[in-house]
């Protein structure tokens, strides 16, 4: 596979850049545009972007978890979420809102619905990496045969 | 606006329907995608119009309606994640025959097959049979 | 209590989320199953007995208020599907555990099999028809998964029909729902409920016959029933049983459910639905006589026998009603056990061509015995479940009169004991016209693996449990038709005080 310099110059500067923007947008979801399924397109762009590039094999070497314990590991967390509020006696997909006193970063709210948030993005990372994982792996073997 | 939007949705909704009817596989792919959007167009068209409903940006009078907003977004991701397991398919037929087409229907063939001839059935019956161990190896 | 609405829904979610951890690790991808699925069978019974009693139990998710949340509804109509449909999946997954094939060879079945489980209960608990469309695409994409899963050619080519197919009338659902929205503001069903009545009569038989069209699809209805002989035979055995078992059911409940929830009793298209049912149960029962195939004829039997459903509603009558959901549940149990037996024939045969194998009565009598319960239950034989279902139909049509569908009725009947017969004599009673594909195994002295044969003859308990409890279960199916009459209290309990039309 021939790579190319600018490309990959690009992408190796863009990639980080690109994962704190999705972070930042899961974590506003609240109460700004954004949340866990914006955040976790922009984080999956991102790597299709490293595979563009690199092919499966940087994609592997990004993320080395495999991409189906992500996406198993998101789909715990969001059900756990919207179980939790449920064993404590309220109505599904409850949520409460928490204010601490944090040196460095002052005042932080966080709700409960960030956990829920969080779970998305994990199952649309895992999504985006079992896909480019199932479709990269055919393209590059055939090119290999070719 | 409306109007024009309306139309755009007719317009998809043809050119999709047209291209669902043929025979080839990436076709009826595009086809689908194509389907998806004009109903997904329409729904976003099913609220009011307005400045973009983010609290405190704006008066809340002048929103628009956020709800068909949400679901056309819902529907979106529904019809992309569809949409790729439908060309994983595509992809799939194709490699298994080479060919991106849709395939007739084997034991279509074979009960048309029992209604002709006793002599006929004999044959095709055969026929069908060699070309389903064929795809069965 | 609201526990009880939420777990079925969350509780395969989370199954399938840890099942997708677990990995290959099949004893325990196999435990994780059973025990979600055995849990939300043991709280859909609770629920049914407290709906029962106590009246609908409403959730509104995230604590909004009724029009303006996702409200999920278990009245007596959901909360019976819930049940028959969790039973139906813990006896399917037990049998594919027993057949090992599709089950050991892929990872991704127990948590695909879960996520399509927490569709289908969705689809009956949810009171909003956007949640609806979402919970009828979770089915479906877990569905298209299972029904490719091998990736043989024959499967993709079927498999594509039924993609293809399934996507526009998503399509058309959506288009269905924004025009619904634009017209009343609303998607809550309990809302709807109230809003329809102030839209001018042609605009609400439009949306009605747009959603008919959308769920007739789903439920494969005539003219929309093509795909369905096509594409199920071609799926794993123990998938195609619970595709059978479940899937156009929940077609059919949206049908019920949408008709006589969201639409004023004036503009009920009963008429047209008598015509559309007595064509579904004869083209699909002439299908049926036409095929060679033990799956592709009992494939031709779903079509035939959703006529019937459609018959109690278009009957509409209290009467017509209780048949049609008293067919529903004897149906999803028939049906799902003479698919789990045409498996068990498919794999001691090495077909399921009636000329390919033969002899079953004298080499395997278990196989016979389990296979002639359903099998004379669907054609309507008493005392079976299937009589009595059919019978209250019969009963309703001779009230109203309906003579046409009466006839037709008893004629696809008649027809359906026919083809049930050709399956007898085919595979049980006489030997092989050609030479056997596979020489049964004579060590196999139930006629197939302990494990399988055990979850099979448990589904043909639950249908003779049906027909020995005719009386109360009919009773009940009463109670749940008097309910879906008059909506009122499904309003109610979902918008709170002040039935009806609640606006905001």
């Amino acid at each position: 596979m021939r790579r190319s310099l600018i490309a990959d110059a690009s992408v190796t500067f863009l990639f980080h850049g690109i994962i704190v923007v999705s972070l930042y947008l899961l974590f506003v979801g609240h109460n700004q545009p954004g949340g866990g399924f914006v955040g976790g397109l922009v984080a999956g762009s991102a790597l299709a972007l490293k595979f563009v590039v690199g092919g499966a094999a940087s994609v592997r070497s990004a993320v080395r978890v495999p991409p189906w314990v992500i996406l198993g590991a998101g789909l715990v967390v969001a059900s756990v979420t919207a179980l939790v509020p449920v064993l404590l006696g309220h109505a599904v997909l409850d949520h409460a809102a928490f204010e601490w006193k944090l040196p460095l970063l002052g005042k932080v709210k966080a709700t409960t619905a960030l956990p829920f948030d969080i779970g998305v993005y994990l199952v649309v990372v895992g999504l985006s990496l079992t896909a480019l994982e199932a479709f990269g792996d055919d393209a590059e073997s055939q090119e290999a045969e070719a | 606006m409306n109007v024009l939007l309306a139309a755009t949705a007719a317009l998809l909704f043809a050119c999709g329907t047209w291209l669902v009817t043929t025979r080839q596989l990436s076709r009826i792919v595009l086809g689908i995608g194509l389907l998806g959007h004009g109903a997904n167009l329409l729904l976003l068209l099913a609220g009011r119009r307005g400045s973009a409903p983010v609290f405190g940006t704006s008066d809340p009078e002048g929103f628009a309606d956020p709800l068909p907003q949400a679901l056309g977004l819902t529907a979106i991701v529904i019809t992309f994640g569809v949409t790729l397991f439908l060309l994983a398919m595509a992809y799939r037929s194709w490699q298994l025959t080479g060919r991106d087409e849709v395939e007739d229907d084997f034991e279509d063939r074979f009960v048309a097959a029992n209604t002709a001839d006793a002599a006929e059935v004999d044959d095709e019956e055969h026929a069908v049979h060699a070309i389903e161990q064929e795809e069965g190896a | 209590m609201t526990a009880l609405v939420v777990l079925p829904i969350l509780l395969p979610l989370l199954g399938a989320g840890l099942s997708i951890l677990i990995g290959r690790r099949a004893l325990g991808q196999r435990t994780l199953s059973v025990a979600v699925l055995a849990t939300i069978v043991t709280l859909a019974a609770v629920l049914l007995v407290r709906v029962d009693r106590d009246g609908p139990v409403v959730v509104q998710a995230g604590g909004w208020p009724a029009p303006f949340g996702i409200s999920l509804v278990a009245d007596r109509f959901a909360a019976i599907m819930v049940l028959v449909s969790s039973a139906m999946l813990l006896a399917v997954m037990l049998y594919a555990i027993g057949q090992g094939g599709v089950e050991r060879e892929r990872v991704g079945f127990h948590p695909v099999y879960l996520v399509l489980g927490a569709g289908v209960c969705l689809a009956f608990l949810t009171g909003d028809l956007f949640t609806l469309y979402v919970a009828f695409e979770v089915m479906l994409v877990a569905s298209y998964v299972l029904i490719t899963m091998g990736g043989r050619a024959d499967q993709i080519r079927a498999g594509m029909t039924y993609v293809v197919i399934s996507l526009i009338a998503s399509a058309l659902f959506v288009v269905a729902l924004a025009f619904v929205y634009s017209a009343t503001g609303t998607i809550n069903m309990a809302d709807l409920a109230g809003k329809m009545a102030e839209l001018s009569p042609g605009v609400r038989t439009g949306l009605s016959l747009l959603l008919l069209a959308v769920f007739g699809v789903k439920a494969a209805l005539f003219p929309l029933f093509f795909w369905l002989p096509d594409s199920y035979p071609t799926a794993p055995g123990p998938v195609t049983a619970i595709f059978a078992g479940l899937l156009t059911k929940v077609g059919v409940y949206a049908i019920i459910r949408s008709q006589l929830l969201l639409f004023p009793p004036d503009t009920f298209p009963g008429g047209l639905l008598l015509v559309v049912a007595g064509l579904t149960m004869a083209i699909g029962v002439f299908g049926a006589l036409a095929q060679d195939d033990v799956k592709r004829i009992l494939s031709f039997h779903i079509v035939s026998q959703i006529g019937y459903m459609v018959m109690g509603l278009g009957l509409y009558t209290l009467a017509g009603l209780a048949g049609a959901v008293f067919y529903i549940v004897h149906h999803i149990v028939v049906k799902t056990a003479l698919f789990l037996m045409a498996g068990l024939i498919e794999r001691r045969g090495g077909s399921s061509r009636l000329r390919e194998v033969g002899g079953f009565v004298r080499s395997a009598p278990v196989l016979a015995l389990l296979f002639a319960l359903p099998a004379l239950s669907l054609a309507g034989l008493p005392p079976f479940s299937g009589f009595v279902a059919k019978f209250a139909l019969v009963q309703a049509a001779i009230g109203e009169s309906q003579w046409p569908i009466l006839v037709v009725s008893l004629a696809v009947s008649l027809l359906t004991m026919l083809s049930m017969t050709k399956i007898w004599a085919g595979v049980f009673w006489y030997d092989a016209d050609d030479t056997l594909v596979r020489e049964p195994d004579p060590n196999e002295r139930l006629g197939g693996p302990p494990l399988m044969v055990f979850a099979t003859a448990a589904v043909v308990l639950v249908s003779v449990a049906v027909m020995v409890a005719a009386a109360p279960l009919y009773a009940l199916a009463e109670r749940t038709a008097a309910d879906l009459l008059n909506p009122a209290g499904y309003v109610e309990a979902v918008l709170g005080t002040g039935a009806g039309g609640g606006a905001p």
